[in-house]
């Protein structure tokens, strides 16, 4: 086996980390919903909550809204509001239609949202009653994907976490591996796993209800994505034992998590190699042709989705980029510790956000890429800066070998683009573009 | 609670959203959940925008609730006005806070800000996006107009237009120059491009153009009231509304030339023979009450369409929408549940569709093409070139928008007299939109046998039996009419209890419908 990277120390695991509350210029989990549908194929998600929450499904679904969506906003009323007994009622009732008119959902999650938690509609209460009503055909369950308590990807974490107490109990010794990815990229785990001799792997989620692994304490589980602190603290109260590894981002990323299961199983580094050697081959010449447009490049992050350390430490090792601030809504230390012992020193960290004061390091930094949301994107670049929309990581299958050298191309585009461009936009402000609304007059 | 999966209009605070992004010089400090920000990226990608909304979202979390968040609402408001020094600062809440009862309005007002606070009542669970867009402008202009000195040169204020607006950006333009030619002044266009200052200065128009009742109509009434003046009530879409709204103008300022026509090309457009075949073709208007209203003329009057069915999704507006719907001997939909749209769509199964993004992918999954007419929309609807719906240049962008989706004229004569041709058969659909072409499947045979239905059982109550001469016959009528053949023939049988269609009964039927 190659010599595998030293994870627990170093890099950046004991640095300072900037933390900053001020305005958030993030999505809410109810975002999640839109990945997790069509992931998870015979459940519906009923996001309980207001007009607002309808619209932001509907502006981040895109054109997906018209596909006959597993999921819908019950909207609030200002009788809902008046009584709460009531509303439970309306609850009961809407659902009940909606399960009648739609017969294969067989897990339905309420999704409790910003005005269903404030005025403290007990959702997990629904949904005990609800499971015993429509028992057995549907289970319901809930959690919450309010703007108050999660942030974009933090939803997944928080419906995987609801999911974990109701898994049936098992003794095998299987591997779980954890987190909702592309199918494509599912089943190249999938293959990967199987050719390393592991005998049992599972899914989490799985693709339907009646798959749902099996959890007890020989099961080993392991992230596939970096946002899933609770459901690893949920897991770990079911017994199961963690493996500790870099999330599967890029080449050097993969083999370090599929070496981290390798050493648990006890699978011998000649297999390994054996196994791992094409597709290592395969990525890194994929990922060699975007490093000519992304070495010595700049990047800066903000916070979004929590895989900005993990892409920040593919860029830097693989790409030969330089992060000038990494920038996550949230850290869970001990889940990130192997990507940020493997991000180069010294590099800065930040937590949370204050948008206007982190816009003023980044164009103190100006830096060549910003990874940023939609809602920053385009202001940016009229400024002059080049942008990567952070959400198209979230919604494109990037991880494991196959997907490196797309990763990749996924940054190094935006700065291609740029060089190919012999336009300059408008002016702000000029009598075509828009006026500079909002800006100090 | 009411299970919706796609809405029409988004929330109040989004309306209010739409007014300050359109706005120069003001902020507008919400009072939301982290999350609510998404609501920025319908203005930086939608519309394009090159600069962040200027909206300070507090962005409270769970940890925050409790006094916390009160203190958070202040040290925003005061970072914003610090940070982007606007002339005014609005204040309001999205669904989330009007349920915590901080009580912006009342926090922002005392926090002695040597600018004006302009507090926003926006009712999130009652009401939606326009409604807040207009309560915006209307709190804003109540707040910053005073009567004036009317100006020496006659003149005019423009209402109505926003950010996140269907065509707004050049209704302005095309309306603003159609008002210089008749040698009227345009004093404020508000709120898009206005700044506080600006607005303050309404008064000093003779009289305002409302050219979106959704957005401006309460700041056009409180202007009548408090400022002296009047406004239009025709909304020039359309080449016969364009000169409806000249002559009201000229009414209200007699010396008022009457502007050129020169590039006016619809009425010649819709005159010559190339549009013969678009004479009485059925199409159903979906959308926001405004356009809706002024393109179901248009489509009657201006291009010999038939109307057969409209509606709208604003509520506040179905008195208007109704009485034109009974004018036109049809019942409005007034419904902001796409569902009940499709519904009707299905229903009427009319051969065009003039509507929203929804009715798009509605006509889309039901075959018959669709032109979009109204909010809300998606991106290509916020073209580069372009393109108002306004006045003369609008009506001329109206007749190719609503023509374009069909086959044109010649075309469809074409198809039918060579519908046998390989290039000319069924399979390649109605439209030149969306439809992919597909070649045709060369079978050397006629249509395969049909599988034998159940003999012993009983036939389900509402299916009749197409005999295959009349199936046949059927394949005969021009693909784009064949869809409500067959309805109408499969309604006629069963309405007479027939159990089978020869080729009589599909041409009794033909008879029967004739119109
Ligand atoms: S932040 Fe809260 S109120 Fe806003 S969309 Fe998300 S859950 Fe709904
Ligand atoms: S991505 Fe663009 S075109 Fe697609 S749904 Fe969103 S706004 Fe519309």
């Amino acid at each position: 086996m190659t010599e595998m990277p030293h994870i627990n120390s170093g890099g950046c695991v004991d640095q300072p980390i900037l933390r900053e509350r001020g305005q958030h210029e993030v999505f809410c989990g109810l975002t999640s919903i839109i990945w997790l549908h069509r992931k998870m194929q015979d459940a519906f998600f009923l996001v309980v909550g207001s007009r607002t929450c309808a619209h932001l499904l509907q502006s981040a679904a895109g054109v997906m809204i018209f596909a006959e969506p597993r999921f819908a906003t019950a909207i609030l009323e200002e009788t809902d509001l008046a009584g709460l007994a009531d509303a439970q009622d309306e609850l009961d009732r809407e659902v009940a239609r909606l399960l009648a008119r739609r017969p294969d959902i067989r897990q339905l999650f309420l999704v409790g949202s910003c005005p269903s938690e404030v005025i403290k509609l007990d959702l997990a209460r629904a949904a005990e009653r609800l499971t015993e009503a429509h028992a057995p055909h549907v289970r319901v369950l809930s959690w919450s994907g309010s703007g108050i308590e999660t942030t974009f990807t933090e939803g997944e974490d928080a419906c995987l976490a609801a999911m974990v107490p109701g898994l049936p109990r098992g003794d095998s010794s299987n591997l779980l591996v954890v987190g909702a990815l592309p199918d494509v990229v599912e089943d190249q785990a999938r293959r990967l796993l199987a050719d390393l001799g592991i005998a049992q792997v599972d899914w989490l989620p799985a693709r339907r209800s009646d798959a749902a692994p099996q959890v007890g304490p020989n099961t080993r589980f392991i992230l596939s994505q970096p946002f899933l602190g609770d459901t690893y603290a949920a897991l770990e109260r079911r017994g199961a034992r963690p493996i500790a590894a870099p999330m599967p981002f890029g080449e050097e990323g993969t083999t370090a998590w599929l070496a981290s299961i390798a050493q648990e199983f006890d699978i011998g580094p000649e297999h390994f190699a054996r196994v791992t050697e094409a597709p290592r081959e395969r990525a890194r010449a994929a990922v060699a042709r975007a490093t000519e447009t992304l070495a010595g490049k700049r990047i800066f992050f903000f916070p979004d989705s929590q895989l900005e350390i993990p892409l920040a430490r593919f860029l830097a090792r693989e790409c030969a980029m330089e992060p000038v601030e990494v920038g996550s809504p949230f850290i869970h230390r001990q889940i990130t510790a192997p990507d940020l012992a493997l991000v180069p020193e010294g590099t800065p960290l930040s937590e949370g956000q204050d948008v206007d004061l982190q816009l003023d390091r980044l164009r103190a930094a100006a830096p060549d890429l910003t990874v940023c949301g939609l809602g920053l994107a385009n202001p940016l670049e009229a400024e002059g800066l080049t942008t990567k929309w952070a959400i198209e990581l979230v919604f494109t299958p990037v991880h494991f070998y196959e997907q490196a050298g797309d990763l990749a191309e996924l940054f190094a585009r935006p700065l291609r683009r740029k060089a190919a461009l012999h336009l300059s936009p408008n002016t702000p402000g000029s009598a075509r573009g828009w006026p500079l609304a909002g800006q100090p007059s | 609670m009411k299970l919706s999966v796609w809405t029409y209009e988004g929330p109040p605070h989004v309306g209010a959203i739409r007014v300050a992004t359109g706005m120069r010089g003001v902020h507008l400090v919400l009072h939301a959940p982290q999350g609510d920000t998404y609501a920025d990226l319908l203005f930086t990608m939608i519309e394009r925008r090159n600069h962040r909304p200027p909206v300070t979202y507090t962005t409270f979390q769970a940890r925050d609730l409790g006094a916390d968040t009160a203190d958070l609402f202040r040290r925003s408001c005061t970072d914003a006005v610090e940070r982007f020094q606007p002339q005014a600062l609005m204040v309001g809440a999205s669904c989330t806070a009007e349920l915590i009862q901080d009580d912006p309005a009342g926090m922002a007002e005392t926090m002695g800000f040597d600018i004006p606070v302009i507090p926003l009542e926006l009712p999130s669970y009652q009401r939606k996006e326009n409604f807040g867009a207009d309560e915006a402008f209307y709190q804003i202009t109540r707040a910053l107009a005073r009567p004036m000195e009317r100006s020496d040169a006659p003149s005019c204020n423009i209402l109505g237009p926003t950010g996140l607006g269907f065509r707004h950006r050049d209704d302005v333009a095309e309306i603003a120059a159609l008002l210089a030619d008749m040698g009227v002044e345009v004093n404020v266009t508000a709120p898009m491009g206005a700044s506080p200052e600006e607005i303050a200065e309404l008064g000093r128009a003779h009289f305002n153009v409302l050219l979106y009742p959704e957005t401006a109509e309460s700041a056009a009434r409180w202007c009548e009231k408090e400022l002296g003046q009047p406004w239009t009530r025709t909304v020039p879409i359309g080449v016969g509304a364009t000169r409806d709204f000249i002559s009201e103008v000229q009414a209200l300022l007699p010396g008022a030339k009457v502007p050129s026509e020169a590039r006016l090309r619809l009425p010649w457009y819709s005159a010559s023979v190339d549009s013969t075949y678009l004479t009485g073709k059925r199409v159903f208007l979906f959308g926001d009450a405004t356009h809706v209203m002024a393109m179901a003329r248009v489509a009657r009057d201006e291009i010999g369409f038939e109307v057969a069915g409209l509606g709208c999704y604003n509520r506040e507006f179905a008195r208007p929408v109704r009485a034109l719907a009974k004018e036109y001997g049809i019942e409005a939909l007034i419904t902001d549940d796409y569902l009940e749209v499709e519904a009707r769509i299905r229903d009427l199964a009319p051969e065009l569709i003039l509507g929203t993004q929804m009715e798009r992918h509605i006509g889309k999954r039901l075959g018959i093409p669709c032109a979009v007419i109204s909010a809300p929309v998606h991106v290509q609807d916020f073209p580069a070139r372009y393109s108002p719906v306004m006045g003369f240049e609008g009506a001329n962008v109206l007749f190719d928008t609503l023509v374009h989706p069909l086959v044109m004229g010649l075309e469809e004569h074409l198809l039918t007299m060579f519908r046998d041709d390989f290039e000319f058969h069924d399979a390649a659909g109605p439209s030149h939109h969306g439809g992919q072409a597909v070649a045709r499947v060369e079978t050397g045979e006629g249509p395969a046998p049909r599988a034998p239905r159940g003999i012993s059982g009983k036939m389900k109550e509402d299916e009749v039996l197409w005999l295959d001469a009349a199936e046949a016959e059927l394949k005969k009528i021009p693909f784009f009419v064949r869809g409500k053949a067959r309805r109408n023939t499969e309604s006629f049988a069963m309405e007479r209890g027939l159990g089978e269609i020869s080729v009589d009964t599909l041409y009794e039927a033909k008879a029967y419908y004739a119109r």
